[in-house]
């Protein structure tokens, strides 16, 4: 009987292994600034370059800071999620134009609607690197101490939403 | 004095080189040393490839940050510990031991242990379990001459 039940258990066991290894995406990279400080940033706003925005500005709010680039292709699945989620008005989305011509932002967004309060331009990358960003859209949910607590990696979908976002947000708000 | 003049002439074209050579002694030093180090680290776009081979875009701009750091005077570790701060133990190649790298670096000499004191185990078990033949003095008779005949052929 135990001849022929330890290498089953054996085989059943290394199956389960590999069956939820078939299911983790390995693109998911686990961040290490969650529950670290944002990096701070001062950059000219993609509609007014002329201004500043900075990270201090955002002290004492619950907001979220969502990479995108009119050349990334994912960035147009999360779109209506966005543009949805800004009239909702329940959390104010900053937008990070990364590595983009300012004129092909300000085109996308003339064309799909503006979720953002406002956007930024990282125009070569810099700030996406102090934020670990390696594949846009990433959104960041950043509490009132300006200190990162979620990181989306891909795009906003109504199940990330409404399972970790919005509960996150509303945890925060109420701190 | 012409002469004196003719050779200073003449050398006049090294001095204006000699800035730009040093300039591209320099620069490869770095390259190479960013190389190497960049063979060490993973590019998170294409996860297989080094972040000295990737053509990945964000890769592309890492080396530019590393060469960076590098010309600010920053170490190896330094530049090491600035990536590993970003995007996390991930861009190593070589996982550093830590709490919870404990099964990856100890989980396959824990696993080669286990078989070796199951088979150990196993090995006498069966030492045990397999019967001493009883043989009755006539087969045992024809089992020696057996064996007999076998070496004589």
């Amino acid at each position: 009987m135990m001849r022929f039940l330890l290498p089953l258990v054996i085989f059943i066991v290394l199956a389960g292994f590999l069956f939820v290894g078939l299911g983790l995406n390995p693109r998911e990279v686990p961040s290490p600034l969650i529950d670290k400080p944002a990096p701070a940033f001062t950059l000219p706003q993609l509609h007014s370059d002329n201004k500043q925005f900075s990270t201090a500005d955002m002290k004492g709010k619950v907001w979220l800071l969502n990479v995108w680039a009119s050349w990334c292709v994912s960035c147009r699945e999360e779109h209506p999620v966005l543009m949805a989620l800004s009239q909702q008005n329940i959390v104010p989305i900053y937008g990070l134009d990364y590595k983009d011509k300012p004129e092909d932002g300000k085109m996308w967004l003339a064309r799909g609607g503006d979720p953002y309060v406002l956007s930024v331009m990282d125009r070569e990358g810099r700030i996406g690197i102090d934020y670990g960003v390696y594949g846009v859209p990433e959104t960041y949910v950043i509490d009132k101490q300006g200190v990162i607590r979620y990181k989306q990696i891909g795009p906003v979908n109504q199940q990330n939403l409404s399972e970790k976002i919005l509960p996150l947000v509303a945890e925060l708000q109420k701190q | 004095m012409k002469k004196i003049l003719i050779l200073l002439f003449c050398l006049l074209p090294t001095f204006s080189f000699a800035g730009e050579a040093q300039d591209m002694a320099e620069n490869p030093e770095l390259e190479k040393r960013m190389i190497v180090l960049a063979e060490k680290l993973r590019c998170l776009v294409c996860q297989n490839e080094s972040l000295a081979s990737s053509h990945a875009e964000l890769a592309e701009d890492l080396r530019r940050e590393v060469r960076e750091l590098m010309q600010k005077g920053m170490s190896n570790d330094e530049i090491v510990d600035y990536l590993v701060s970003r995007y996390g133990d991930f861009v190593l190649y070589d996982p550093p031991m830590k709490s919870y790298t404990m099964l990856l670096w100890f989980g396959p000499f824990a696993l080669l242990l286990v078989a070796g004191l199951g088979l150990f185990f196993q090995l006498r078990q069966r030492r045990e379990t397999v019967p001493e033949a009883n043989l009755t003095p006539e087969a045992h008779q024809r089992a020696a001459t057996l064996l007999n005949e076998e070496d004589k052929s």
